[in-house]
């Protein structure tokens, strides 16, 4: 298990979703991943993208005036 | 045993494409869902920018279609490779700036690709005949099939019946006994499968689910192909500007965009370094981005129409702060522009 990071910062949805799912095609599952978004959007957008692809949405936090989810990556 | 077929679904997050994508899931088949992003879809941007929003849940469409329907979805960028469909449409525009039937035979065509590479049997659209009128006729919808080289490939679910059978109704792969003969603009038989499926809730945007079928955001475009002396190329900030504000060209080098609303002032605030911009610091009034080369002149002139949309418009004079690209900021003291000083010529 490794822990990523990725800025999805000031870009609009469905780009904060694109980002992650391109990113986490590189990952191992089991794999955490940490993106941090400013849209909105994202807060319904990935958990959502998540559950239809098999990942797991840890939850997300606000720091300021960003977004920060956590995402445990799932089975192919 | 029968080797289970995959299908690729193009799924746009209207009513359409969930019901094609859910006739198939009835009939066996494992269908996945593909998205493909323009950077004109109407999905997301405008939810996150505008206020107005607020009380609705800001959901993206298709997610929520792939979630009911119990599917993956692959979104699939492609912003770059869409700028030769909206710049070179072989088939011309539709009623505004929409490319439809070049737009929709490249879709086609990258799921083509996309089911090549992932070893899947066909592509699943949610097309109905006569539902659009550029892109959903019967006279083109073979177009579509022919030029993305899909061909027999292609299956539409909801209008199967009325035309030549595909390769996954000739290999019995689904059943063409049990695929549809819908048509026209009327949304009465969706919406009967839809109860039978039992969708309650789905997006039915008015108008389709992009922006280049909008005729004020295609001027908009227009308006700014133009001021570049004609070149069409564009980028991903451009066509998000064009979203957002209130679009004012007092003279053809330049124009201003001005927000609406605290949402809009704040997405655009995002964008002040890479342009001129004001604000009245006086009273209240909305974020001004200067889109052009603009000379002392212009600036004076962007000054007063910033006032005119302030809270200050009825007062004698405005303070309004002008600010470079590179951060240096002036004060200017202006009258505000009359009403009918910003003729509707200047209205972008």
């Amino acid at each position: 298990m490794s822990f990523h990071t990725l800025d999805a910062r000031r870009l609009l949805c469905p780009m904060p979703v694109i980002r992650t799912q391109n990113k986490i095609k590189s990952l191992q599952a089991g794999d955490i991943l940490e993106v941090s978004c400013t849209d909105p959007g994202v807060i319904q957008d990935i958990p959502a993208w998540c559950r239809i692809n098999g990942h797991t949405c840890l939850g997300h936090e606000m720091v300021d005036d960003q977004i920060i989810i956590k995402i445990e990556v799932g089975q192919d | 045993m029968t080797k289970q077929r995959k299908a690729v679904a193009l799924i746009s997050g209207g009513l359409d494409s969930l019901l094609a994508a859910k006739v198939m899931l009835e009939q066996g088949v494992h269908v996945e869902g593909i998205n493909f992003y323009t950077g004109f879809c109407v999905e997301g941007h405008t939810h996150a920018i505008r206020k107005k929003s607020k009380d609705k849940v800001k959901r993206n469409n298709a997610l929520w279609s792939a979630e009911q329907l119990g599917i993956k979805l692959h979104i699939v960028d492609v912003i770059d490779e869409y700028k030769d469909v909206l710049i070179n449409p072989k088939h011309g525009y539709g009623a505004n700036m929409n490319p439809c039937l070049d737009c929709k035979g490249f879709m086609v065509k990258k799921a083509l690709q996309w089911i090549e590479e992932n070893d899947f049997d066909f592509i699943v659209t949610g097309e109905v005949i006569g539902q659009r009128p550029m892109s959903q006729r019967k006279d083109t919808m073979p177009v579509i099939a022919r030029e993305s080289g899909a061909n027999d490939l292609l299956l539409r679910p909801l209008c199967a019946k009325f035309l030549p059978e595909t390769k996954p109704e000739k290999e019995g792969w689904v059943d063409r006994e049990k695929l549809y003969e819908f048509s026209g603009r009327t949304r009465k038989p969706q919406m009967a499968l839809a109860k039978e499926f039992g969708f309650v809730d789905y997006a039915q945007p008015a108008g389709g689910c992009c922006f280049l079928t909008d005729k004020s955001y295609s001027d908009r475009l227009v308006d700014l192909w133009k001021a570049r002396d004609d070149n069409r190329n564009y980028e991903m900030d451009d066509i998000m500007m064009l979203k957002v504000g209130r679009h004012i060209r007092p003279k053809s080098h330049f124009k201003l965009i001005i927000g609406r609303e605290d949402g809009e002032n704040k997405f655009m605030s995002g964008y002040k370094k890479q342009f001129t911009h004001l604000h009245a610091t006086s009273c209240v009034g909305p974020l001004v981005l200067i889109d052009g080369e603009v000379n002392k002149e212009d600036i004076q002139l962007a000054a007063q129409i910033t006032a005119r949309f302030s809270k200050g418009r009825t007062e004698p004079s405005v303070t309004i702060e002008v600010t470079d690209k590179h951060g240096v900021s002036n004060l200017l003291e202006v009258a505000p522009l009359k009403a009918h000083e910003i003729p509707e010529a200047w209205q972008v």
